[in-house]
């Protein structure tokens, strides 16, 4: 078994673990390249199958690309796809690009307001009808009490910190100060009601690992990481006003992984390119005690 | 080039303040493994906020650890040599987070130990020690830390690593290297130190490569707990595949293999794969799913094994050596539950044999368990479990306790008080389960039917046999293959040499409850829907069923609730003219 092989294994075991032990699971899918390899874990776990929905947050703000390949895979593979957004903060242009607010506060808004409401099932979430092919106001409005996010570890300081099973209070919050013990392949899934639990599968890899991964795999990911010839690439996806390309001419996995294993980004650090990780000191640990992934 | 595949956990643990932190912080900086630009950030914030600089800020990221100057929870921190690629797991020394010490520690396949020197050993450099070879982790390396505040002494280097050398013997450690060092100077950190000539071990660095990896787990006996039965009718994919991690030895299409506490054996018709090659054979660590030549009844909590291979234990109590980490005490007057592989069953505290300062390793008699405390103990659980005792198999022979919907300890089994017959019969008869030339597949074909049985229960005077008549004679009609089984047409035949005529008499209940269970699963391997009849079946009364069929039974209530009644599937009003039909859709007998 070898570097790779244990990673992929641990994380089968956990989404499994999490599949058996919540009643109402869901998957973050922010499109990005960490949720799509946890999403072919997943198809790999229940062996083609992925027997819960996929959430996505819909900002409005994701470089459209992004949203053409989120329905292009989830009806190639069936997936019960959902997103959800901030209508009123939409409407009301309570929002960064819209000057009205600062590139936190938008976060707040566009991402962990819209995703507290979405899993609580208090604001329309919006189901993919395979068979009309569009998305339709879905039905089902109970919470979501698992729920399956692709954060890693060595992406910055709170989330070095973080379990495999991370309980979330009422509010969403995260009460960092007190986690719960986890040994063995034992888990937090016992839970009291109106609480909910996150689930980090991807916890223990690096960006290169998933990278290795996604070449060993032939994991699809969106065009926008590769160089199209003007010497720039986005080396982590998010809103386009608040997420800058990098200077880099990889223009496809070989490129990237030499990149990462011995070139420019060997030692730099992913998010760099994201504005509201620096806007102040701790800015993301505050994001995530309140419910940013 | 970065082409190396293997990798490596590694813990750092160690009284609070000893340098845990700034020893990471120090071999990451003097590695050059930091992002680019990470120091001078750390270092201008520390300006900003006018405080001295300090490595463990590198891994101390949270608001709160920088403001106490201590280390909350457990970071993961990525580190790669030439040789493999490590996760560091730099636990805090506080004892109030013990709880993340061992959660990391659990993790990890190897272990540093620091130790200030001019503080000397205290209470959490021991009872880390003790943790660790509870967690079985046999690789250990002490680090003597701050050698600067103390001249670079030999005399007093040589008088901790005696010291402690004869505290890790009392608790079970034999330290593998003592490394003297000065983290916030860098000595023997990534490079050796001018300033101890009296030294020439590892450095902390060289020590990490000279760690083993722990060999695969691929020659001991087979070990799977059953996670989870997958069967995506809906999607249009018949397979039922039975899902789990290899805890050890290794799986081929074709191998007999035996379901624990049930007993019951089948064979290996497939290795499942999906976007992999297909295999024939996985070993420990793999994720895996297999499907079986015969469509027995697995459910998770079962553990899987191979018929040819040294079998699990199965009992209902345990002896077993634990950590309380729990707010509230661990005492005998309440219900947990106890998690072993992927079983989880309800459980009691029914004897503290001691309680053992991990620090001073003394031992006490009282009458719980605190918070952070050690202890050996016998637990009563509500249901017999399959497992190792974890000297022979340490992973399959570990466990977690959870008090309301935490968990609050965890711990090695040690050995079993008794040696839980019925399970034991149970997997024995199933063992020796002659197969007919006929198999049950056949017969549920057959008969378009899936084999349950159905107890209808309520208090002595309900009207449990009109009921159950009324049932059968549906059933037969819709075309069911079924039969109804009184109880007294066992009482006075199966049963006759022990009936005695005194109900209350619990161990000739269980007794007679055995035997019609044990009649039932003959009547159910011939594939029939089976109706028994009781009155006032307790829980004790279901388990016990179960345990003997290896399956759910369908449990119906006639009439008034009573006194230590279970949970039932389904209860019904006395003359209810829709009981038949209720309990028809409710059991679901026609899908
Ligand atoms: N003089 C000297 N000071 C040191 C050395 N190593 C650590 N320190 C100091 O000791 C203090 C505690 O160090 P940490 O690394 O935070 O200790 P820790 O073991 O991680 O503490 P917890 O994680 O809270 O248990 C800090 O002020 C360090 O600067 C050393 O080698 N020499
Ligand atoms: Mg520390």
């Amino acid at each position: 078994m070898d570097h790779l092989d244990r990673l992929e294994n641990r994380s089968i075991h956990i989404l499994r673990e999490a599949y058996s032990q919540f009643k109402n699971l869901c998957m973050l899918w922010s499109i990005g390249k960490d949720s799509t390899v946890l999403l072919c874990l997943a198809r790999k776990a229940f062996y083609g199958h992925v027997p819960f929905p996929l959430v996505h947050i819909d900002t409005h703000y994701k470089i459209p690309e992004m949203i053409g390949y989120r329905d292009r895979l989830a009806k190639e593979w069936k997936l019960d796809m959902i997103y959800g957004e901030n209508r009123e903060a939409l409407e009301k242009k309570l929002t960064f690009p819209d000057g009205n607010a600062t590139r936190i506060e938008c976060c707040k808004n566009l991402k962990t307001e819209a995703l507290k409401n979405t899993l609580s099932g208090e604001w329309p979430r919006y189901r993919l009808n395979h068979a009309a092919g569009k998305y339709e106001k879905d039905a089902n409005t109970e919470p979501y009490t698992g729920v399956i996010v692709g954060i890693r570890a060595d992406e910055e300081g709170s989330r070095s910190k973080e379990r495999y099973f991370s309980p979330r209070d009422k509010n969403n919050d995260w009460d960092i100060g007190d986690q719960p013990p986890e040994f063995w392949g034992q888990y937090k899934t016992d839970f009291a009601p109106g609480t909910h639990i996150r689930i980090h599968p991807l916890l223990d890899w690096t960006e290169l690992d998933v990278w290795e991964y996604i070449k060993r795999e032939g994991v699809p990911v969106v065009s926008l990481y590769f160089d199209q010839g003007d010497g720039k690439r986005y080396r982590s996806l998010g809103c386009w006003p608040c997420t800058n390309p990098v200077e880099s001419d990889a223009k496809d996995l070989d490129g990237i992984i030499e990149e990462l294993r011995s070139g420019k980004f060997a030692n730099i650090a992913e998010r760099s390119g994201r504005a509201q990780d620096k806007e102040d000191g701790g800015g993301l640990e505050e994001l995530r005690k309140d419910g940013y992934m | 080039m970065d082409t190396c595949k293997k990798d490596m956990n590694i813990v750092i643990v160690g009284h609070v303040d000893h340098g845990k932190s700034t020893v990471i912080g120090r071999l990451l900086a003097d590695t050059n493994s930091l992002p680019l630009g990470k120091l001078e950030q750390i270092k201008e914030m520390c300006r900003r906020n006018s405080k001295p600089f300090e490595y463990a800020f590198l891994l101390d990221a949270l608001k709160d650890e920088r403001a106490q100057g201590i280390t909350i929870d457990i970071a993961r921190c990525f580190f790669k040599t030439e040789k493999r690629k490590y996760i560091i797991l730099d636990a805090p020394g506080h004892i109030e987070f013990l709880k993340n010490m061992i959660t990391g520690a659990s993790r990890a396949e190897a272990a540093l130990l620091v130790i200030d020197a001019h503080e000397g050993i205290r209470e959490n450099s021991r009872r880390h020690g003790y943790i660790l070879s509870m967690l079985g982790i046999k690789q250990v390396s002490v680090l003597v830390n701050k050698l600067d505040l103390v001249n670079y002494s030999e005399e007093i280097y040589d008088s901790i690593v005696k010291d402690y050398t004869e505290f890790l013997a009392a608790a079970g450690v034999t330290p593998i290297s003592f490394i003297p060092v000065s983290a916030a100077m860098g000595d023997n950190i990534a490079k050796r130190s001018e300033n101890m000539p009296w030294y020439s071990g590892f450095t902390v660095l060289s020590q990490l490569d000279a760690f083993s990896e722990e060999p695969p787990l691929d020659d001991l006996p087979f070990r799977m707990p059953v996670q989870d039965v997958y069967k995506f009718t809906s999607s249009g994919d018949e397979r039922r595949i039975i899902a789990g991690t290899v805890e050890s030895g290794t799986l081929k299409v074709g191998d007999g293999i035996m379901f624990y506490p049930s007993g019951k054996k089948t064979t290996v018709a497939s290795i499942e794969e999906f976007n992999r090659p297909k295999r024939t054979a996985v070993s420990s660590g793999f994720s895996t799913g297999i499907t079986m030549t015969e469509q027995i009844y697995v459910k998770r909590g079962d553990l899987a094994v191979k018929t040819d291979e040294k079998p699990p234990v199965t009992a209902s109590r345990i002896d077993v050596s634990l950590f309380w980490l729990g707010r509230e005490p661990f005492c005998d007057n309440r219900r947990y539950y106890l998690k072993t592989g992927s079983a989880k069953v309800p459980m009691r505290l029914e004897k503290i044999t001691y309680v053992l300062n991990a620090s001073t390793l003394e031992k006490t008699v009282k009458p719980s368990v605190e918070k952070n405390e050690v202890a050996q103990c016998t637990l009563a659980l509500e249901r017999p479990v399959a497992f190792d005792i974890s000297s022979d198999l340490a992973s399959t022979g570990r466990f977690v306790i959870v008090d309301k919907y935490e968990i609050s300890g965890g711990g090695i089994i040690t050995g079993t008080p008794d040696d839980g017959k019925i399970a034991k019969d149970v997997a024995r008869r199933n063992f020796k389960w002659e197969h007919g030339g006929v198999s049950l597949t056949e017969r549920m074909e057959r008969f378009g039917q899936k084999p349950l049985v159905i107890m209808i229960t309520g208090r002595k005077n309900s009207d449990r046999k009109t009921v159950a008549r009324a049932l059968e004679k549906s059933l037969f009609a819709s075309g069911k293959a079924v039969y109804y089984l009184g109880i007294g047409n066992v009482l006075y035949g199966v049963d006759a040499d022990i009936k005695t005529g005194r109900s209350e008499d619990r161990d000739e209940r269980d007794e007679h409850i055995r035997r019609l269970a044990e009649t039932a699963n003959i009547l159910t391997d011939a594939g029939l829907i089976v109706i028994l009849t009781a009155s006032e079946i307790d829980e004790d009364d279901v388990y016990l069923m179960q345990t003997v069929l290896g399956e759910k039974i369908f449990t119906v209530r006639i009439g008034d609730a009573y006194d230590k009644e279970p949970a039932f599937d389904l209860a019904v009003d006395e003359n209810d003219e829709k009981a038949t039909e209720m309990i028809m859709r409710k059991a679901e007998l026609f899908h």
